[in-house]
Protein backbone atom coordinates (compact mmCIF):
# COMPACT_ATOMS: atom_id res chain seq x y z
CA UNK A 1 0.00 0.00 0.00
CA UNK A 2 1.69 3.21 -1.09
CA UNK A 3 1.22 6.39 0.87
CA UNK A 4 -1.53 8.70 -0.37
CA UNK A 5 0.08 12.12 -0.76
CA UNK A 6 -2.82 14.16 -2.07
CA UNK A 7 -6.52 13.54 -1.89
CA UNK A 8 -9.67 15.47 -2.74
CA UNK A 9 -13.17 14.75 -1.42
CA UNK A 10 -16.17 15.99 -3.44
CA UNK A 11 -14.07 19.00 -4.42
CA UNK A 12 -16.26 21.52 -6.27
CA UNK A 13 -16.01 25.03 -7.54
CA UNK A 14 -18.81 27.05 -9.08
CA UNK A 15 -18.45 30.33 -10.95
CA UNK A 16 -22.00 31.62 -10.69
CA UNK A 17 -24.09 29.02 -12.48
CA UNK A 18 -21.04 27.46 -14.14
CA UNK A 19 -19.90 24.27 -12.42
CA UNK A 20 -16.22 24.46 -13.28
CA UNK A 21 -15.28 21.55 -11.03
CA UNK A 22 -17.93 19.13 -9.79
CA UNK A 23 -17.56 16.82 -6.79
CA UNK A 24 -14.17 15.39 -7.68
CA UNK A 25 -12.80 12.52 -5.60
CA UNK A 26 -9.20 12.05 -6.49
CA UNK A 27 -6.12 10.39 -5.00
CA UNK A 28 -2.44 10.76 -5.78
CA UNK A 29 0.04 8.34 -4.22
CA UNK A 30 3.76 8.71 -3.62
CA UNK A 31 5.67 8.01 -6.81
CA UNK A 32 2.56 8.59 -8.94
CA UNK A 33 2.92 9.73 -12.55
CA UNK A 34 -0.62 10.76 -13.17
CA UNK A 35 -1.90 12.68 -16.18
CA UNK A 36 -5.05 14.78 -16.21
CA UNK A 37 -6.44 15.21 -19.68
CA UNK A 38 -9.63 16.58 -21.13
CA UNK A 39 -10.94 18.96 -23.77
CA UNK A 40 -10.48 22.72 -23.44
CA UNK A 41 -12.66 24.20 -20.73
CA UNK A 42 -12.98 20.88 -18.90
CA UNK A 43 -11.82 22.56 -15.65
CA UNK A 44 -8.32 21.10 -15.44
CA UNK A 45 -6.57 24.35 -14.54
CA UNK A 46 -9.36 25.26 -12.11
CA UNK A 47 -8.76 21.90 -10.44
CA UNK A 48 -5.01 22.61 -10.15
CA UNK A 49 -5.76 26.09 -8.76
CA UNK A 50 -8.01 24.52 -6.14
CA UNK A 51 -5.27 22.08 -5.17
CA UNK A 52 -2.63 24.82 -5.00
CA UNK A 53 -4.83 27.16 -2.97
CA UNK A 54 -5.08 29.93 -5.57
CA UNK A 55 -8.83 29.38 -5.59
CA UNK A 56 -10.97 28.34 -2.66
CA UNK A 57 -13.46 25.53 -3.28
CA UNK A 58 -17.19 26.09 -3.14
CA UNK A 59 -17.48 22.67 -1.52
CA UNK A 60 -15.32 19.70 -0.61
CA UNK A 61 -11.92 19.19 1.01
CA UNK A 62 -8.29 18.89 -0.03
CA UNK A 63 -5.96 16.65 1.99
CA UNK A 64 -2.18 16.62 1.83
CA UNK A 65 -0.60 13.56 3.44
CA UNK A 66 -3.84 13.03 5.33
CA UNK A 67 -4.00 16.58 6.73
CA UNK A 68 -6.84 18.84 5.73
CA UNK A 69 -5.31 21.82 3.91
CA UNK A 70 -8.55 23.24 2.48
CA UNK A 71 -8.25 26.41 4.58
CA UNK A 72 -4.50 26.83 4.15
CA UNK A 73 -3.09 29.62 2.02
CA UNK A 74 -1.02 28.99 -1.06
CA UNK A 75 2.19 29.82 0.81
CA UNK A 76 1.30 27.46 3.67
CA UNK A 77 0.61 24.64 1.21
CA UNK A 78 4.02 25.18 -0.34
CA UNK A 79 5.63 24.86 3.09
CA UNK A 80 3.74 21.59 3.56
CA UNK A 81 5.17 20.20 0.34
CA UNK A 82 2.86 21.12 -2.52
CA UNK A 83 4.47 22.84 -5.51
CA UNK A 84 3.21 23.76 -8.94
CA UNK A 85 4.28 25.13 -12.29
CA UNK A 86 2.28 27.40 -14.53
CA UNK A 87 0.78 26.94 -17.97
CA UNK A 88 2.13 30.36 -18.93
CA UNK A 89 5.66 31.05 -17.64
CA UNK A 90 5.79 32.94 -14.38
CA UNK A 91 9.47 33.61 -13.96
CA UNK A 92 11.65 36.35 -12.52
CA UNK A 93 12.42 37.52 -16.02
CA UNK A 94 14.98 40.19 -15.25
CA UNK A 95 17.08 37.89 -13.06
CA UNK A 96 19.52 35.16 -14.01
CA UNK A 97 18.56 31.50 -14.19
CA UNK A 98 20.63 30.82 -11.08
CA UNK A 99 18.92 33.63 -9.17
CA UNK A 100 15.51 32.29 -10.18
CA UNK A 101 16.28 28.96 -8.58
CA UNK A 102 18.09 30.51 -5.60
CA UNK A 103 14.99 32.52 -4.72
CA UNK A 104 13.00 29.32 -4.52
CA UNK A 105 15.64 27.37 -2.59
CA UNK A 106 16.29 30.28 -0.19
CA UNK A 107 12.57 30.46 0.51
CA UNK A 108 12.41 26.74 1.28
CA UNK A 109 15.39 26.63 3.63
CA UNK A 110 14.11 29.70 5.45
CA UNK A 111 17.00 31.97 4.47
CA UNK A 112 14.86 34.45 2.57
CA UNK A 113 13.79 36.52 5.56
CA UNK A 114 17.29 37.32 6.78
CA UNK A 115 18.72 40.70 5.89
CA UNK A 116 21.97 40.94 7.82
CA UNK A 117 24.25 38.78 5.71
CA UNK A 118 24.66 38.68 1.92
CA UNK A 119 23.05 35.96 -0.19
CA UNK A 120 26.52 35.16 -1.50
CA UNK A 121 27.46 33.81 1.91
CA UNK A 122 24.74 31.15 1.68
CA UNK A 123 26.86 28.89 -0.48
CA UNK A 124 24.61 26.00 0.54
CA UNK A 125 21.69 27.67 -1.25
CA UNK A 126 23.80 28.48 -4.30
CA UNK A 127 25.33 25.01 -4.41
CA UNK A 128 21.96 23.29 -4.22
CA UNK A 129 20.64 25.58 -6.95
CA UNK A 130 23.59 24.77 -9.19
CA UNK A 131 23.05 21.08 -8.52
CA UNK A 132 19.43 21.43 -9.56
CA UNK A 133 20.37 23.29 -12.72
CA UNK A 134 22.78 20.47 -13.48
CA UNK A 135 19.97 17.94 -13.16
CA UNK A 136 17.90 19.91 -15.66
CA UNK A 137 20.90 20.50 -17.95
CA UNK A 138 20.69 24.25 -17.44
CA UNK A 139 24.19 24.74 -16.02
CA UNK A 140 25.47 26.47 -19.16
CA UNK A 141 22.65 29.02 -18.88
CA UNK A 142 23.04 29.67 -15.14
CA UNK A 143 24.39 33.19 -15.59
CA UNK A 144 22.01 34.25 -18.35
CA UNK A 145 18.94 36.33 -17.83
CA UNK A 146 15.79 34.26 -18.09
CA UNK A 147 14.30 36.68 -20.61
CA UNK A 148 17.21 35.95 -22.98
CA UNK A 149 16.57 32.18 -23.04
CA UNK A 150 14.65 30.35 -25.76
CA UNK A 151 11.13 29.46 -24.70
CA UNK A 152 11.80 25.76 -24.20
CA UNK A 153 14.62 26.48 -21.76
CA UNK A 154 12.41 28.97 -19.93
CA UNK A 155 9.94 26.13 -19.42
CA UNK A 156 12.76 24.18 -17.77
CA UNK A 157 13.40 27.07 -15.39
CA UNK A 158 9.70 26.99 -14.59
CA UNK A 159 10.14 23.36 -13.50
CA UNK A 160 13.46 24.08 -11.72
CA UNK A 161 11.83 26.71 -9.47
CA UNK A 162 9.17 24.20 -8.44
CA UNK A 163 11.71 21.42 -7.73
CA UNK A 164 13.79 23.86 -5.69
CA UNK A 165 10.95 23.69 -3.16
CA UNK A 166 11.61 19.93 -2.70
CA UNK A 167 7.92 19.16 -2.86
CA UNK A 168 6.12 15.95 -1.94
CA UNK A 169 3.54 16.63 -4.61
CA UNK A 170 4.25 18.42 -7.88
CA UNK A 171 1.53 19.80 -10.12
CA UNK A 172 2.70 20.41 -13.68
CA UNK A 173 0.30 22.56 -15.69
CA UNK A 174 1.02 21.82 -19.35
CA UNK A 175 4.81 21.84 -19.01
CA UNK A 176 5.36 21.58 -22.75
CA UNK A 177 2.77 24.21 -23.73
CA UNK A 178 4.05 26.55 -26.40
CA UNK A 179 7.33 24.71 -26.84
CA UNK A 180 8.20 23.92 -30.46
CA UNK A 181 8.00 20.15 -31.03
CA UNK A 182 11.71 20.10 -31.93
CA UNK A 183 12.50 21.25 -28.38
CA UNK A 184 9.79 19.43 -26.44
CA UNK A 185 12.02 16.45 -25.80
CA UNK A 186 14.14 18.49 -23.36
CA UNK A 187 11.03 19.01 -21.24
CA UNK A 188 10.14 15.33 -21.42
CA UNK A 189 13.65 14.29 -20.45
CA UNK A 190 13.50 16.63 -17.47
CA UNK A 191 10.16 15.27 -16.32
CA UNK A 192 11.40 11.72 -16.59
CA UNK A 193 14.33 12.54 -14.32
CA UNK A 194 12.14 13.83 -11.49
CA UNK A 195 12.77 12.16 -8.10
CA UNK A 196 11.12 8.75 -8.04
CA UNK A 197 9.14 9.15 -4.82
CA UNK A 198 7.67 12.49 -5.88
CA UNK A 199 3.94 12.37 -6.61
CA UNK A 200 3.40 14.10 -9.95
CA UNK A 201 0.14 15.27 -11.48
CA UNK A 202 0.53 16.58 -15.00
CA UNK A 203 -2.00 18.36 -17.16
CA UNK A 204 -1.17 17.82 -20.79
CA UNK A 205 -2.83 18.10 -24.18
CA UNK A 206 -0.13 16.35 -26.11
CA UNK A 207 -1.05 12.65 -26.09
CA UNK A 208 2.49 11.60 -26.98
CA UNK A 209 3.71 13.23 -23.76
CA UNK A 210 0.89 11.63 -21.77
CA UNK A 211 1.53 8.14 -23.08
CA UNK A 212 5.25 8.37 -22.64
CA UNK A 213 5.17 9.78 -19.14
CA UNK A 214 1.99 8.71 -17.32
CA UNK A 215 1.27 5.46 -15.55
CA UNK A 216 -2.32 6.49 -14.93
CA UNK A 217 -4.59 8.86 -16.78
CA UNK A 218 -7.70 10.67 -15.62
CA UNK A 219 -10.06 12.19 -18.14
CA UNK A 220 -12.01 15.25 -17.11
CA UNK A 221 -15.01 16.52 -19.06
CA UNK A 222 -17.23 19.48 -18.14
CA UNK A 223 -15.79 19.74 -14.64
CA UNK A 224 -16.34 16.10 -13.68
CA UNK A 225 -14.23 12.95 -13.74
CA UNK A 226 -15.11 11.04 -16.87
CA UNK A 227 -12.80 8.06 -16.87
CA UNK A 228 -9.65 6.80 -15.18
CA UNK A 229 -7.24 4.04 -16.10
CA UNK A 230 -3.90 3.13 -17.52
CA UNK A 231 -2.92 4.92 -20.71
CA UNK A 232 -3.84 1.79 -22.72
CA UNK A 233 -7.27 1.53 -21.16
CA UNK A 234 -7.95 5.20 -21.79
CA UNK A 235 -6.76 4.95 -25.36
CA UNK A 236 -9.06 2.00 -25.95
CA UNK A 237 -12.07 3.58 -24.23
CA UNK A 238 -14.67 4.35 -26.93
CA UNK A 239 -16.37 7.07 -24.85
CA UNK A 240 -13.08 8.93 -24.36
CA UNK A 241 -12.40 8.65 -28.05
CA UNK A 242 -15.86 10.07 -28.71
CA UNK A 243 -15.20 13.06 -26.45
CA UNK A 244 -11.88 13.78 -28.11
CA UNK A 245 -13.13 13.06 -31.62
CA UNK A 246 -16.13 15.27 -30.93
CA UNK A 247 -13.75 17.96 -29.78
CA UNK A 248 -11.67 17.48 -32.92
CA UNK A 249 -14.79 17.75 -35.09
CA UNK A 250 -15.68 21.05 -33.41
CA UNK A 251 -12.22 22.44 -33.95
CA UNK B 1 40.21 2.73 -6.00
CA UNK B 2 38.19 3.38 -2.91
CA UNK B 3 40.39 6.32 -1.93
CA UNK B 4 40.13 7.85 -5.37
CA UNK B 5 36.35 7.50 -5.28
CA UNK B 6 35.93 9.30 -1.98
CA UNK B 7 38.33 12.02 -3.14
CA UNK B 8 36.23 12.60 -6.22
CA UNK B 9 33.12 13.47 -4.19
CA UNK B 10 34.31 16.77 -2.67
CA UNK B 11 35.86 17.65 -6.02
CA UNK B 12 32.38 17.49 -7.58
CA UNK B 13 30.76 19.60 -4.88
CA UNK B 14 33.37 22.35 -4.98
CA UNK B 15 33.13 22.55 -8.74
CA UNK B 16 29.46 23.48 -8.40
CA UNK B 17 30.17 26.70 -6.55
CA UNK B 18 33.30 27.27 -8.62
CA UNK B 19 31.15 27.66 -11.72
CA UNK B 20 31.58 31.22 -13.03
CA UNK B 21 27.86 32.02 -12.63
CA UNK B 22 27.93 30.81 -9.03
CA UNK B 23 31.08 32.85 -8.38
CA UNK B 24 29.33 35.97 -9.68
CA UNK B 25 26.50 35.47 -7.20
CA UNK B 26 28.84 34.61 -4.33
CA UNK B 27 30.97 37.72 -4.95
CA UNK B 28 28.17 40.08 -5.88
CA UNK B 29 28.07 41.86 -2.53
CA UNK B 30 31.82 42.48 -2.36
CA UNK B 31 33.01 46.05 -2.54
CA UNK B 32 34.24 47.13 -5.93
CA UNK B 33 36.98 49.69 -6.38
CA UNK B 34 34.69 52.44 -7.69
CA UNK B 35 32.36 52.21 -4.70
CA UNK B 36 34.72 54.43 -2.75
CA UNK B 37 34.40 57.22 -5.32
CA UNK B 38 31.22 58.91 -4.03
CA UNK B 39 32.73 59.19 -0.56
CA UNK B 40 36.06 60.47 -1.86
CA UNK B 41 34.23 63.03 -4.00
CA UNK B 42 32.03 64.04 -1.05
CA UNK B 43 35.08 64.48 1.20
CA UNK B 44 36.91 66.34 -1.57
CA UNK B 45 33.90 68.64 -1.96
CA UNK B 46 34.21 69.57 1.69
CA UNK B 47 37.73 70.89 1.19
CA UNK B 48 37.34 72.26 -2.33
CA UNK B 49 34.07 74.16 -2.00
CA UNK B 50 33.76 75.51 1.55
CA UNK B 51 31.31 78.13 0.29
CA UNK B 52 28.98 75.53 -1.16
CA UNK B 53 28.62 73.31 1.90
CA UNK B 54 25.02 74.32 2.57
CA UNK B 55 24.20 73.29 -0.97
CA UNK B 56 26.22 70.11 -0.50
CA UNK B 57 24.28 69.27 2.64
CA UNK B 58 20.97 69.54 0.80
CA UNK B 59 22.42 67.35 -1.93
CA UNK B 60 23.35 64.67 0.62
CA UNK B 61 19.84 64.82 2.10
CA UNK B 62 18.37 64.35 -1.38
CA UNK B 63 20.62 61.34 -1.96
CA UNK B 64 19.47 59.75 1.28
CA UNK B 65 15.82 60.39 0.44
CA UNK B 66 16.28 58.92 -3.04
CA UNK B 67 18.05 55.88 -1.55
CA UNK B 68 15.08 55.21 0.70
CA UNK B 69 12.79 55.38 -2.32
CA UNK B 70 15.08 53.06 -4.26
CA UNK B 71 14.64 50.34 -1.65
CA UNK B 72 10.84 50.45 -1.97
CA UNK B 73 10.44 51.33 -5.65
CA UNK B 74 13.61 50.12 -7.30
CA UNK B 75 14.05 46.85 -5.41
CA UNK B 76 10.60 45.79 -4.20
CA UNK B 77 8.69 47.45 -7.06
CA UNK B 78 6.33 49.33 -4.73
CA UNK B 79 4.91 52.03 -6.99
CA UNK B 80 4.63 55.14 -4.85
CA UNK B 81 4.11 58.83 -5.44
CA UNK B 82 3.76 59.63 -1.76
CA UNK B 83 7.20 59.04 -0.32
CA UNK B 84 7.31 62.60 1.04
CA UNK B 85 4.79 61.37 3.63
CA UNK B 86 7.70 59.77 5.49
CA UNK B 87 10.14 62.58 4.75
CA UNK B 88 7.58 64.99 6.17
CA UNK B 89 6.82 62.83 9.20
CA UNK B 90 10.51 62.73 10.05
CA UNK B 91 10.89 66.47 9.51
CA UNK B 92 7.88 67.32 11.67
CA UNK B 93 9.00 64.88 14.39
CA UNK B 94 12.32 66.73 14.67
CA UNK B 95 10.64 70.11 14.23
CA UNK B 96 7.92 69.63 16.83
CA UNK B 97 10.31 68.27 19.44
CA UNK B 98 12.81 71.10 18.93
CA UNK B 99 10.30 73.93 18.55
CA UNK B 100 8.37 73.04 21.68
CA UNK B 101 11.59 72.60 23.60
CA UNK B 102 11.01 68.91 24.32
CA UNK B 103 14.09 67.36 22.75
CA UNK B 104 16.85 68.97 20.70
CA UNK B 105 19.72 66.49 20.73
CA UNK B 106 20.26 65.88 17.01
CA UNK B 107 21.14 62.17 16.78
CA UNK B 108 18.45 60.86 19.11
CA UNK B 109 16.01 63.26 17.42
CA UNK B 110 16.77 61.51 14.16
CA UNK B 111 16.11 58.14 15.75
CA UNK B 112 12.74 59.44 16.91
CA UNK B 113 12.10 60.78 13.40
CA UNK B 114 12.93 57.35 11.98
CA UNK B 115 10.61 55.64 14.45
CA UNK B 116 7.75 58.02 13.71
CA UNK B 117 8.14 57.61 9.95
CA UNK B 118 8.46 53.83 10.34
CA UNK B 119 5.22 53.77 12.34
CA UNK B 120 3.43 55.69 9.57
CA UNK B 121 5.00 53.42 6.95
CA UNK B 122 4.02 50.28 8.83
CA UNK B 123 0.44 51.42 9.45
CA UNK B 124 -0.22 52.68 5.95
CA UNK B 125 1.71 49.77 4.43
CA UNK B 126 -0.52 47.21 6.13
CA UNK B 127 -3.50 48.68 4.29
CA UNK B 128 -1.96 50.06 1.09
CA UNK B 129 0.21 47.12 0.14
CA UNK B 130 -2.84 44.97 -0.45
CA UNK B 131 -3.16 46.93 -3.68
CA UNK B 132 -0.78 47.46 -6.56
CA UNK B 133 -0.26 49.49 -9.70
CA UNK B 134 -2.30 52.64 -10.17
CA UNK B 135 -4.46 52.00 -7.09
CA UNK B 136 -1.35 51.86 -4.95
CA UNK B 137 0.01 55.00 -6.62
CA UNK B 138 -3.17 56.91 -5.84
CA UNK B 139 -3.38 55.63 -2.27
CA UNK B 140 0.21 56.62 -1.47
CA UNK B 141 -0.55 60.04 -2.92
CA UNK B 142 -3.69 60.30 -0.78
CA UNK B 143 -1.88 59.27 2.41
CA UNK B 144 0.64 62.02 1.84
CA UNK B 145 -2.10 64.57 1.11
CA UNK B 146 -3.94 63.55 4.27
CA UNK B 147 -0.82 64.01 6.37
CA UNK B 148 -0.17 67.40 4.81
CA UNK B 149 -3.71 68.52 5.53
CA UNK B 150 -3.43 67.18 9.08
CA UNK B 151 -0.22 69.21 9.54
CA UNK B 152 -2.02 72.23 8.16
CA UNK B 153 -5.02 71.83 10.45
CA UNK B 154 -3.02 71.15 13.61
CA UNK B 155 -2.04 74.81 13.43
CA UNK B 156 -1.53 75.19 17.16
CA UNK B 157 1.27 72.67 17.19
CA UNK B 158 2.70 72.74 13.68
CA UNK B 159 2.31 76.40 12.84
CA UNK B 160 0.09 75.39 9.94
CA UNK B 161 0.98 77.10 6.69
CA UNK B 162 3.74 79.17 8.30
CA UNK B 163 5.49 76.14 9.71
CA UNK B 164 7.92 76.05 12.60
CA UNK B 165 10.69 78.65 12.21
CA UNK B 166 14.08 78.96 13.92
CA UNK B 167 14.48 75.50 15.36
CA UNK B 168 17.07 75.34 18.06
CA UNK B 169 19.12 72.18 17.60
CA UNK B 170 21.58 71.19 20.30
CA UNK B 171 25.26 70.73 19.38
CA UNK B 172 26.22 67.38 17.80
CA UNK B 173 27.66 65.03 20.43
CA UNK B 174 27.38 67.97 22.77
CA UNK B 175 30.45 69.62 21.17
CA UNK B 176 29.90 70.83 17.63
CA UNK B 177 27.72 73.88 17.31
CA UNK B 178 24.78 73.07 15.06
CA UNK B 179 22.97 75.70 13.06
CA UNK B 180 22.97 76.93 9.46
CA UNK B 181 25.84 79.26 10.26
CA UNK B 182 28.07 76.22 10.79
CA UNK B 183 27.74 74.66 7.39
CA UNK B 184 30.83 72.50 7.82
CA UNK B 185 29.45 70.74 10.91
CA UNK B 186 26.16 70.15 9.13
CA UNK B 187 27.85 68.81 6.03
CA UNK B 188 30.04 66.30 7.87
CA UNK B 189 27.20 65.27 10.16
CA UNK B 190 24.90 64.64 7.19
CA UNK B 191 27.64 62.81 5.28
CA UNK B 192 28.28 60.53 8.25
CA UNK B 193 24.60 59.68 8.58
CA UNK B 194 24.30 59.09 4.84
CA UNK B 195 27.21 56.66 5.07
CA UNK B 196 25.63 54.76 7.97
CA UNK B 197 22.24 54.52 6.21
CA UNK B 198 23.88 53.56 2.93
CA UNK B 199 25.83 50.70 4.52
CA UNK B 200 22.58 49.46 6.04
CA UNK B 201 20.63 49.68 2.76
CA UNK B 202 23.45 48.03 0.84
CA UNK B 203 23.49 45.15 3.33
CA UNK B 204 19.72 44.69 3.02
CA UNK B 205 19.78 44.83 -0.76
CA UNK B 206 22.38 42.06 -1.14
CA UNK B 207 20.85 39.85 1.56
CA UNK B 208 18.52 36.91 0.86
CA UNK B 209 15.71 39.24 1.97
CA UNK B 210 16.77 41.77 -0.68
CA UNK B 211 16.85 39.05 -3.30
CA UNK B 212 13.31 38.06 -2.34
CA UNK B 213 12.27 41.71 -2.77
CA UNK B 214 13.59 41.66 -6.34
CA UNK B 215 11.67 38.42 -6.81
CA UNK B 216 8.49 40.19 -5.69
CA UNK B 217 9.23 43.04 -8.10
CA UNK B 218 9.82 40.66 -10.98
CA UNK B 219 6.85 38.36 -10.38
CA UNK B 220 4.67 38.67 -7.32
CA UNK B 221 2.44 35.71 -8.22
CA UNK B 222 5.39 33.39 -8.56
CA UNK B 223 6.75 34.53 -5.21
CA UNK B 224 3.46 33.46 -3.65
CA UNK B 225 3.77 30.14 -5.45
CA UNK B 226 7.20 29.49 -3.91
CA UNK B 227 5.68 30.02 -0.48
CA UNK B 228 6.96 33.53 0.18
CA UNK B 229 5.00 35.68 2.64
CA UNK B 230 4.83 38.44 0.05
CA UNK B 231 2.78 41.00 1.91
CA UNK B 232 4.82 40.67 5.09
CA UNK B 233 8.03 41.19 3.10
CA UNK B 234 6.58 44.25 1.38
CA UNK B 235 5.41 45.79 4.65
CA UNK B 236 8.84 45.22 6.23
CA UNK B 237 10.55 46.78 3.22
CA UNK B 238 8.14 49.72 3.17
CA UNK B 239 8.69 50.30 6.90
CA UNK B 240 12.48 50.30 6.53
CA UNK B 241 12.23 52.61 3.55
CA UNK B 242 9.92 54.93 5.49
CA UNK B 243 12.32 55.02 8.45
CA UNK B 244 15.20 56.08 6.21
CA UNK B 245 13.04 58.67 4.46
CA UNK B 246 12.18 59.90 7.96
CA UNK B 247 15.87 60.30 8.77
CA UNK B 248 16.30 62.27 5.54
CA UNK B 249 13.38 64.48 6.51
CA UNK B 250 14.73 64.92 10.01
CA UNK B 251 18.10 65.95 8.60
CA UNK B 252 16.38 68.42 6.32
CA UNK B 253 14.61 70.00 9.29
CA UNK B 254 17.78 70.10 11.38
CA UNK B 255 19.99 71.57 8.70
CA UNK B 256 17.47 74.16 7.55
CA UNK B 257 16.38 74.90 11.13
CA UNK B 258 12.74 75.10 10.09
CA UNK B 259 9.86 72.91 8.95
CA UNK B 260 6.91 73.84 6.81
CA UNK B 261 4.25 72.11 4.76
CA UNK B 262 6.60 71.78 1.77
CA UNK B 263 8.14 68.69 3.40
CA UNK B 264 4.88 66.84 2.74
CA UNK B 265 4.35 68.26 -0.73
CA UNK B 266 3.61 66.36 -3.90
CA UNK B 267 6.37 68.46 -5.44
CA UNK B 268 8.90 66.86 -3.09
CA UNK B 269 7.61 63.34 -3.73
CA UNK B 270 7.74 63.94 -7.50
CA UNK B 271 11.24 65.42 -7.32
CA UNK B 272 12.69 62.42 -5.51
CA UNK B 273 11.04 60.13 -8.04
CA UNK B 274 12.57 62.16 -10.89
CA UNK B 275 15.99 62.00 -9.19
CA UNK B 276 15.77 58.23 -8.90
CA UNK B 277 14.58 57.67 -12.45
CA UNK B 278 17.19 60.11 -13.77
CA UNK B 279 20.00 58.28 -12.00
CA UNK B 280 18.61 54.77 -12.47
CA UNK B 281 16.45 52.87 -10.02
CA UNK B 282 17.13 49.49 -8.48
CA UNK B 283 20.92 49.98 -8.54
CA UNK B 284 21.86 51.80 -5.30
CA UNK B 285 24.13 54.38 -6.92
CA UNK B 286 21.35 55.74 -9.11
CA UNK B 287 20.31 57.86 -6.13
CA UNK B 288 23.78 59.46 -6.02
CA UNK B 289 24.05 60.11 -9.74
CA UNK B 290 20.47 61.28 -10.05
CA UNK B 291 20.64 63.65 -7.11
CA UNK B 292 23.91 65.19 -8.31
CA UNK B 293 22.57 65.57 -11.86
CA UNK B 294 19.27 67.05 -10.72
CA UNK B 295 20.60 69.41 -8.09
CA UNK B 296 23.51 70.57 -10.25
CA UNK B 297 21.06 71.26 -13.04
CA UNK B 298 18.72 73.09 -10.73
CA UNK B 299 21.51 75.09 -9.18
CA UNK B 300 23.59 76.08 -12.16
CA UNK B 301 21.14 76.13 -15.03
CA UNK B 302 18.73 78.14 -12.91
CA UNK B 303 21.44 80.80 -12.64
CA UNK B 304 21.92 81.04 -16.35
CA UNK B 305 18.26 80.79 -17.35
CA UNK B 306 16.35 81.68 -14.20
CA UNK B 307 13.00 81.38 -15.96
CA UNK B 308 13.54 78.33 -18.10
CA UNK B 309 15.49 75.80 -16.06
CA UNK B 310 12.50 73.55 -15.62
CA UNK B 311 12.21 73.42 -19.40
CA UNK B 312 15.75 72.06 -19.57
CA UNK B 313 14.94 69.55 -16.85
CA UNK B 314 11.87 68.49 -18.79
CA UNK B 315 13.93 68.00 -21.94
CA UNK B 316 16.47 65.92 -20.02
CA UNK B 317 13.71 63.74 -18.63
CA UNK B 318 12.24 63.19 -22.08
CA UNK B 319 15.68 62.15 -23.32
CA UNK B 320 16.12 59.75 -20.40
CA UNK B 321 12.66 58.28 -20.96
CA UNK B 322 13.34 57.82 -24.67
CA UNK B 323 16.94 56.66 -24.76
CA UNK B 324 17.96 55.60 -21.28
CA UNK B 325 15.14 53.74 -19.60
CA UNK B 326 17.46 52.69 -16.81
CA UNK B 327 18.67 56.20 -16.14
CA UNK B 328 22.15 57.65 -16.41
CA UNK B 329 23.71 54.65 -14.65
CA UNK B 330 21.85 52.23 -16.91
CA UNK B 331 23.17 54.10 -19.92
CA UNK B 332 26.69 53.89 -18.51
CA UNK B 333 26.34 50.14 -17.93
CA UNK B 334 25.09 49.62 -21.48
CA UNK B 335 28.04 51.58 -22.90
CA UNK B 336 30.47 49.59 -20.76
CA UNK B 337 28.98 46.33 -21.97
CA UNK B 338 29.21 47.42 -25.60
CA UNK B 339 32.81 48.53 -25.11
CA UNK B 340 33.72 45.18 -23.55
CA UNK B 341 31.88 43.20 -26.22
CA UNK B 342 33.74 45.07 -28.96
CA UNK B 343 37.08 44.49 -27.32
CA UNK B 344 36.30 40.84 -26.69
CA UNK B 345 35.40 40.53 -30.38
CA UNK B 346 38.60 42.07 -31.73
Amino acid sequence: MTEIRLETRTLSRYFGALMAVQAIDFKLAAGARHALIGPNGAGKTTFINLLAGVLLPSRGRVLLKGHDITDKSQAERVKLGLARTFQINRLFRGLTVLENVCISVAERVGAASSMIYPLGRRTDVIEESMHLLGMLKLTADAGRRVSELPYGRQRLVEIAIAIGLKPQVLLLDEPAAGVPSAESHIILDAIERLPEQLAVLIIEHDMDVVFRFAKRVTVMVSGALFAEGTPREIEANPQVRAVYLGQAAHD
Amino acid sequence: MNGAGSAAVPAVTTSLIDHPSARVLIRRHRLRWWEGLPWIVATGFYFAFPDYLAFGTQLLVSILFALSLDLALGYAGIITLGHAAFFGTGAYAVGLLAFHGIWAEPITSLLIAAAAAAAVGFGSGLVLLRTKGLTLLMLTLCTMALLQEAANMAHDYTGGFDGLPSLDIAPVLGKFEFNPLYADTQYLYTLALLLVCFVFIRTVVYSPFGESLTGIRENMLRMQAVGSPVRRRLVICYTISAAIAGIAGGLWAQTNAYVNLSVLDLDRAATVLIILILGGYGRLYGAFVGAVAYMALEHFVARIYPTAWQLELGLLLVLVALFARNGILGLGEALCRRYRAEHAGS
